[in-house]
C-alpha cells in the first residue's frame, strides 16, 4: 500500500464514519458500553487477585508441636513439615518465643503478664504456596507425626471468601467478554452494512473500473478501525473515571476500608492496550464480516 | 481482442442466454451488437467483463481467459476494458473531476498521473470546462460524455458500451455515437450494444446479431445484411 492509497483510505473511512452519524454515535455507544462492562469485571477479578495474594503472603498457618516433644525434638521436625506438598516455608516458634510474641501483644494488660512459658507449644509458622489448597495441607500437616489432628490453625473461611470471588470474577469475566465481544463486533458490523449499502453505486463503480478487493475493503477496514479505536479512547476514560470513584467510595466507607483497591495508576498502560486492542479488533472484525457479501464477483 | 468460442450460458434459475455463440472482434474494431430483449446481449457484456462465468466453451477478452481465471485477476481484465452503461452510472455527489480522481484511484494511480490524466480525457470528451460541475448539473448527453471519459481515464485497449444512447434524444445519440468513432480511430476496440436501428444504420461499421443466445447475422451496414 502507497502513501497516497493510505491517506486516501483514512480519508474515505473517516468520511463513511460520519456519513452515518448517528449509526457510528449507536456502534461507539454499545461498545463503549461493552468495553467498560468487560473492563469492570477485568478489574474486579485483578483486585481479588491482588488481595488473595495479599493474603497469600500474610495468612500464615499454625502447626502446634506435640507439648511432649522437647524443642530439639520439635526443631527436627523442619524437615519433615518442609516435605508436605504446598508448604513454601516453616518458621520454627519454641514455646519462649511464642509466649513472648503473646506478652508483648497484650503488655497492658496484667493478666497476661505472668503467664508461664509451659503454656505454649512449640510451633511452626507456615507460609502456603497455593492458599486455594489451604485445607488440603492442614490435613497433611495435621497427619505428620508429633503434630496431630486439630493442632493446625488457618484461616480457612477468610481463604475460601477470596478463592470465591476470584473464581466468579473470573468465570464471569470470560463468559460477558466472549457474549459482549459478540454483540459489539455485530452492531460494527451493521454500522458498516449500512454505509456499504448506502455506498453500493460506489462499490460497483469501482468493481467496474477495475479495482482490486484489497482496494474496496480497505476504507471499510478503516472505518471500522476508527470506530473501535474511538470507542477505545472513550471507554478507556470512563473506565477510569468510574475506578477512581469506587476506589475513593471504598476508603472513605467504615465498612469496607480493609479492601485495599489497586491503584489505577498501577494498571493503565495495561487497560489503555487491551482496550485499545478489544476495540480495534471489534471494529476490524465487524467491518470484515459486513464487507464480506459485497466483494463478491 | 475478443473471441468467444461456442459459448453457452444457462443461468442457476434454468435459463439458457447464449446457445452456442461464437463470435471474434480484433483489435481496433468497431462493432454493433444488436438484437432484441432476451436475446443475450446483456449476457455477453457481463461475459466480457467477467461478471459471470461461462456453463460451456470459451471466452478470450484481451488475453484473458474467462473459463478459468482466477478471483484476482478479473480486476486486471477490467482495467483493459472501459464500460459505458445507459445510465452514466457517476456518483451523483461528486463533480465531474471527483468522479475521474475516484476512478482513478479505484485502480491505485498516483496524485501525477490523475493530474494529467483527467485533464486529456475531459478534453477528448469535449468537457473541459465543465470538470467542476455536479452530474445532476449537466445534460444527459453530457453525463455519458463523462461516463465515456471515466471509461477511457484507465486506458483501455476496449471500450463496450451497453446501450450509450438509451436516455438520449436523436442529436445527442448522434453525437455520442461520433464521439465513439472517434475513441475508434485512436485505436481502441468499441462494442456498442444497441437497439437503436436508425443510429446503426448511419455508420458503416460491422453489425452482429444475436437472436435467442446466438449470432444469426454478421455484415457491416446495418442490420441483418449478411444472414449466417
Amino acid at each position: 500500500m502507497n502513501k497516497h492509497n493510505f491517506f486516501y483510505f483514512i480519508k474515505e473511512g473517516a468520511v463513511n464514519m460520519f456519513s452515518h452519524g448517528f449509526m457510528s454515535f449507536a456502534a461507539v455507544g454499545i461498545t463503549v458500553a461493552c468495553l467498560l462492562i468487560m473492563g469492570t469485571f477485568t478489574l474486579v477479578a485483578v483486585n481479588a487477585n491482588a488481595m488473595l495474594e495479599d493474603l497469600e503472603s500474610q495468612n500464615q498457618m499454625l502447626a502446634f508441636v506435640d507439648k511432649s516433644l522437647s524443642e530439639d525434638e520439635a526443631r527436627a521436625m523442619e524437615q519433615t513439615i518442609l516435605a508436605v506438598d504446598n508448604v513454601a516455608k516453616a518458621t520454627f516458634i519454641s514455646n519462649e518465643e511464642a509466649a513472648a510474641a503473646f506478652r508483648g501483644r497484650y503488655e497492658d494488660d496484667e493478666l497476661f503478664q505472668g503467664l508461664p512459658d509451659d503454656n505454649f507449644r512449640h510451633r511452626y509458622a507456615i507460609d502456603l504456596k497455593d492458599i486455594g489448597y489451604m485445607r488440603q495441607t492442614k490435613e497433611a500437616l495435621e497427619a505428620v507425626p508429633g503434630i496431630g489432628k486439630g493442632n493446625v490453625s488457618a484461616y480457612e473461611d477468610e481463604a475460601a471468601g477470596f478463592i470465591t470471588i476470584r473464581n466468579v470474577a473470573g468465570v464471569v469475566c470470560v463468559v460477558l467478554i466472549a457474549v459482549l465481544f459478540l454483540v459489539s463486533v455485530f452492531i460494527i458490523a451493521n454500522t458498516i452494512k449500512l454505509t456499504t449499502f448506502d455506498r453500493r453505486d460506489e462499490i460497483a463503480i469501482m468493481k467496474m473500473v477495475g479495482a482490486t478487493n484489497g482496494f474496496i475493503r480497505w476504507p471499510f477496514v478503516y472505518e471500522g478501525f476508527l470506530l473501535g479505536l474511538f470507542s477505545a479512547v472513550i471507554g478507556f476514560f470512563l473506565q477510569w473515571g468510574l475506578y477512581e470513584a469506587v476506589a475513593r467510595s471504598v476508603a472513605s466507607n467504615d465498612t469496607i476500608n480493609l479492601i485495599t483497591v489497586v491503584p489505577f495508576e498501577d494498571m493503565w498502560t495495561y487497560v489503555a492496550v487491551i482496550f485499545a486492542g478489544a476495540g480495534m479488533l471489534i471494529g476490524v472484525g465487524g467491518s470484515l464480516s459486513a464487507i464480506r457479501k459485497f466483494l463478491q464477483v | 481482442m475478443i473471441r468467444l468460442t461456442d459459448v453457452v450460458k444457462e443461468y442457476p434459475n434454468g435459463t439458457h442466454a447464449l446457445n452456442g455463440l461464437s463470435m471474434e472482434i480484433q483489435d481496433g474494431e468497431f462493432v454493433f451488437m444488436v438484437g432484441p430483449s432476451g436475446s443475450g446481449k446483456s449476457t455477453v457484456i457481463k461475459l466480457l467483463i467477467g461478471e459471470i462465468e461461462p456453463t460451456e466453451g470459451r471466452v478470450m477478452v484481451n488475453g484473458f481467459s474467462l473459463r478459468n481465471i482466477k478471483e484476482w485477476q478479473i480486476p486486471h481484465l477490467r482495467r483493459t476494458v472501459g464500460v459505458i452503461f445507459q445510465d452514466f452510472r457517476l456518483i451523483e455527489h461528486k463533480s465531474v473531476y471527483d468522479n475521474m480522481v475516484f476512478a482513478m484511484r479505484a485502480v491505485g494511480a498516483g496524485p501525477r498521473e490523475i493530474k494529467k490524466r483527467i485533464p486529456y480525457c475531459l478534453n477528448l470528451v469535449g468537457l473541459e470546462n465543465k470538470g467542476r460541475r455536479l452530474p445532476s448539473e449537466l445534460s444527459g448527453g453530457e453525463q455519458q460524455r463523462v461516463a465515456i471519459a471515466r471509461a477511457l481515464l484507465n486506458n483501455p485497449s476496449t471500450i463496450i458500451a451497453d446501450e450509450p444512447t438509451g436516455n438520449l434524444d436523436p442529436a445527442r445519440s448522434l453525437e455520442i455515437m461520433r464521439l465513439l468513432e472517434r475513441i475508434n480511430a485512436l485505436g481502441t476496440t468499441v462494442l456498442v450494444v444497441t437497439h437503436e436501428k436508425d443510429l446503426v444504420n448511419r455508420f458503416d461499421k460491422r453489425v452482429v446479431m444475436l437472436e435467442r443466445g446466438r449470432v444469426v447475422s454478421d455484415g457491416h451496414g446495418y442490420y441483418g445484411r449478411k444472414a449466417l
